[in-house]
């Protein structure tokens, strides 16, 4: 006999004046390979068609899942049933605004960091159609793209001191955000640049090093080291600018 | 009312409907990409392997051309394509790679020096120039002449889709995520933009403009196992068919992609068979060069997908409670080459299958990976029936793919195709000049209003959404599936039939209140099923056997009477069955029809005469 899981959901439907926000609990059977992808379609589908939350590529690729499972962010898609124990508490992520039940809007906070980071690449060269591209060391495309991983399914920020007590906190994954372009050569911006973004409470100096980015993060970024680096680098910068005055 | 007003609506912020905008807002328009999801999380993100474009730049893409790319992209296509759009296609591929360079994305380099790779299972080795050290580098795909994947690891659909929406960030591209279309306004002849639901609220908007395009992907999910994101629903479609003027293109050619995993049909990369992967069967044997001696692994998806249903049916498949399945075997490529070029797939292999790929094999089998059909459009995007309307990207039959698409074709269709119909619409955009008749958008709102209504208050019956969209899938699945037949796919137009009655009865359980799901759902599945039968009823029609379709009672390809493109339309809303029509498959021939080497089939050539066949 397979073991009956209970499910405590958050609910609260922000449009429906009569809805008000409390937990509901849901029993399902469990099957072989269940995941939270198939628990929570198969909930909407047999017992509550209203209930939300919001899943895409279900692979663990694009990050639309996050999730509190059972007090720890994560990706609810490659969460195996298997590895929980039989009672499973599901609250939405904190930090972003929620949309109802355990879907949050994760879409205007990133809108909003790309543009205080300005997450592209800053460049005086124009693009010439008919030139052979700038070459560029393998071993350097591989360090751009390691940090270039991070989905932005919003588990750092959910689970960061900081972020809960400073809604302006940047998050490892904004932070990172300003290391991979740091690091890429045909970014021309220089560490001053970068320090007027991240030099602040705001951005590196806000992180108070408690790393459950780290401990949480899906993808596996390296968000320990990055944050290191990036504290070093505009420690270095500020007092740069410091013996220049 | 909440109306916004835009240069440019496009309706998908994957990479093709972005790429596309950034051609407009570069040449100064406004441009507004509505998306399901914050726009990263469009399924192009998902896409690991790579793109597909001539570079020649390292050893094994010695001497590539858009030329030869072209003519893999014809045979890739069994001869389905429009041949002047897979020439424009190869030509501009290789500068569209360089402008991602130039926006960001990290390319795989050339590293110069000896090396070894893989194939059919057994070690080569290669030398890599020094004069191309730093250039970008390529990987093996299947039914291609020389290695022209680029990619970044196996993550190429990721980075490239970051980098294009930091372009579009820079250049102040808005995106409307959690916003739905839901139906076009148009007049018949204008299309004025759509009409849109708010996924945070659940409350309508009207979106006007002078140019709509469709770019909202690929449509698997009517199929109940494929490799598609849930958001790849046929939506986009379904709001162009609704017009009943705008047809869809050879919507009967779908795509299985040979390695789905088994069970939860997530796909891994034909990257695993580019770098020398091998398939294995229930005694753990290679079998693929025993039906394609020449290509192996990676003869072209159709083919390698048909193989291998067929060595299942000879018993050689390996039993599971998830049905049979063969092996992917990439143990032989190692520990680095896995944790690193192919680090996505080591990923996938862990978390959902707990199967370790360095050294346990990968269970797969033909999965439903890609639609080649769609809103049917000119070669320069613009759809056909509609002024001020394009499509491009997966959404669309533009329509280089033909009968089947090459691995790494379609994600670097995405970028170049946005480019140049991108180029089109600021061009149609120069010159436009478009009166907004209220009264139009008046009554769309007005029918979308009771349409929403009547859904909530169950007026045409209580039937549950979820479960006629389960028979639809089934039908599907059974009837439409690698391989086809007249009875089998009679008995799918029947049941779908059946079902598209049961759709139109659908009413809500829950209240519809907000961001309702069950709504989202109730809303489309009256398309979906007019999508489905359209595909089926061009399947059946269609009794040849041309790429992905293939009809077993038709084995033959037939050029004679088939080197077609089906248009379907819809062109009354409370018909029961689609309008077909066809047209030339290409006006110009650059290569004439004749044998793809590999996947050997009949052919019943053009000059062939009807007697003749007897």
């Amino acid at each position: 006999m397979a073991r009956l899981l209970k499910f405590n959901i958050f609910r609260y439907n922000p449009q429906d004046p009569e809805s008000t926000p409390h937990m509901e609990s849901f029993v399902l059977e469990e099957t072989d390979s269940m995941t939270l992808f198939i628990v929570l379609n198969r909930i909407r589908e047999e017992q509550d068609p209203s209930l939300q939350f919001d899943f895409c590529c279900r692979a663990g690729i694009c990050g639309s899942c996050g999730m509190v499972i059972n007090g720890r962010p994560g990706l609810a898609c490659h969460t195996k049933t298997k590895d929980l124990p039989d009672e499973i508490t599901l609250l939405p992520l904190p930090v972003y605004q929620l949309v109802g039940d355990l879907s949050v809007d994760t879409g205007s906070w990133f809108r909003e960091l790309y543009d205080t980071v300005e997450s592209w690449i800053h460049t005086s060269k124009a693009f010439d159609p008919t030139a052979q591209e700038e070459r560029m060391e393998d071993s350097m495309a591989e360090a751009i793209y390691e940090l270039d991983r991070c989905i932005e399914c919003g588990c750092c920020v959910a689970a960061c001191g900081t972020a809960r007590m400073r809604p302006d906190f940047l998050g490892a994954a904004g932070i990172n955000k300003v290391g991979r372009f740091l690091i890429d050569p045909r970014d021309e911006r220089t560490e001053r640049d970068y320090f007027e973004i991240i030099g602040n409470d705001m951005g590196i100096f806000g992180c108070m090093g408690l790393l459950a980015c780290e401990d949480v993060c899906p993808k596996h970024m390296p968000l320990q080291n990055q944050l290191g680096f990036l504290r070093r680098k505009m420690g270095i910068t500020a007092l740069k600018s410091f013996f220049k005055k | 009312m909440q109306t916004i007003y835009t240069d440019v609506l496009v309706v998908g912020a994957g990479l093709a409907g972005e790429r596309a905008a950034i051609e407009a807002a570069e040449a100064g328009f406004s441009a507004i990409c509505l998306s399901l999801v914050p726009s990263r999380r469009s399924h192009s993100s998902a896409a690991m392997g790579g793109m597909q474009a001539a570079m020649g730049n390292c050893a094994k893409g010695e001497g590539d051309c858009p030329d030869v790319h072209f003519a893999d992209t014809v045979k890739g296509s069994d001869w389905g394509c429009d041949q002047e759009v897979a020439r424009m296609f190869a030509d501009r591929a290789p500068i569209e790679m360089r402008q991602l360079a130039y926006w960001g994305v990290p390319w795989g380099r050339v590293v110069p020096g000896k090396g070894t790779y893989y194939k059919g299972g057994k070690l080569y080795d290669k030398e890599e120039k020094e004069e191309n050290r730093g250039l970008i580098n390529s990987r093996d795909f299947g039914g291609t002449a020389k290695w022209r994947t680029c990619y970044v690891s196996d993550g190429t659909g990721h980075s490239v889709l970051y980098t294009i929406d930091n372009v579009c960030a820079k250049l102040g591209v808005e995106v409307h995520d959690k916003t739905e279309s839901i139906s076009l306004i148009h007049d018949g002849v204008t299309c004025f933009g759509a009409v849109a639901r708010c996924l945070r609220t659940g409350e309508l908007r009207v979106y006007l403009a002078k140019a709509t395009v469709i770019a909202t992907g690929g449509f698997g999910r009517i199929y109940p196992g494929t490799t598609n994101a849930v958001i790849c629903d046929g939506g986009g479609h379904i709001t162009a068919l609704n017009t009943g003027v705008v047809p869809m293109g050879n919507m009967e050619a779908v795509q299985f992609h040979p390695t789905g995993i088994v069970p939860t049909e997530i796909l891994v990369t034909e990257g695993c068979r580019g770098d020398g992967g091998t398939l294995l069967d229930v005694n753990e044997e290679r079998f693929m060069h025993v039906y394609e001696p020449e290509k192996q692994e990676l003869a072209s998806r159709d083919v390698v997908a048909r193989w291998m249903t067929h060595h299942i049916r000879q018993g050689k498949g390996v039993k599971s409670p998830y049905g049979d399945h063969l092996w992917l075997d990439i143990r032989h490529l190692g520990e680095k080459h896995i944790t690193g070029k192919l680090r996505e797939v080591y990923e996938i292999c862990t978390s959902f299958l707990g199967v370790d790929p360095i050294h346990q094999l990968i269970p797969v089998r033909p999965t439903h990976h890609y639609s080649m059909g769609g809103v049917r459009t000119n070669k320069d995007g613009k759809a056909y029936g509609l002024s001020g309307l394009f499509s491009v990207g997966e959404a669309s039959c533009w329509d280089m793919h033909g009968f089947n698409r090459l691995g790494g074709n379609s994600l670097a269709e995405t970028v170049v195709a946005g480019g140049i119909v991108g180029k089109k619409i600021a061009e149609f955009l120069q010159g436009a000049e478009v009166t907004f008749n209220s009264s139009v958008i008046d009554a769309e709102v007005k029918k979308q209003q009771e349409r929403i209504q009547n859904v909530i208050s169950c007026k045409a019956g209580t039937e549950n959404v979820f479960k006629v969209r389960t028979a639809m899938q089934d039908a599907l699945f059974k009837g439409a599936n690698i391989f086809r037949t007249k009875e089998g796919l009679e008995e799918c137009v029947a049941t779908l039939q059946d079902t598209l009655a049961r759709a139109r009865k659908v009413g809500l359980k829950s209240n519809g209140k907000g961001v309702n799901p069950e709504l989202s759902a109730a809303l489309k599945i009256e398309g979906q099923v007019k999508m489905a039968l359209m595909l089926s009823v061009g399947a059946l029609n269609r009794t040849e056997s041309r790429g992905s379709h293939n009809r077993e009672d038709y084995p033959a390809r037939n050029d004679r009477d088939w080197l077609t493109r089906t248009l379907a339309y819809w062109k009354n809303e409370n018909d029961d069955m689609p309008t077909l029509a066809y047209e030339a498959a290409t006006e110009i021939f650059h290569i004439p029809p004749g044998d793809r080497g590999y996947g050997k089939s009949e052919i019943i050539k053009a000059d062939t005469k009807a007697e003749e066949k007897g």
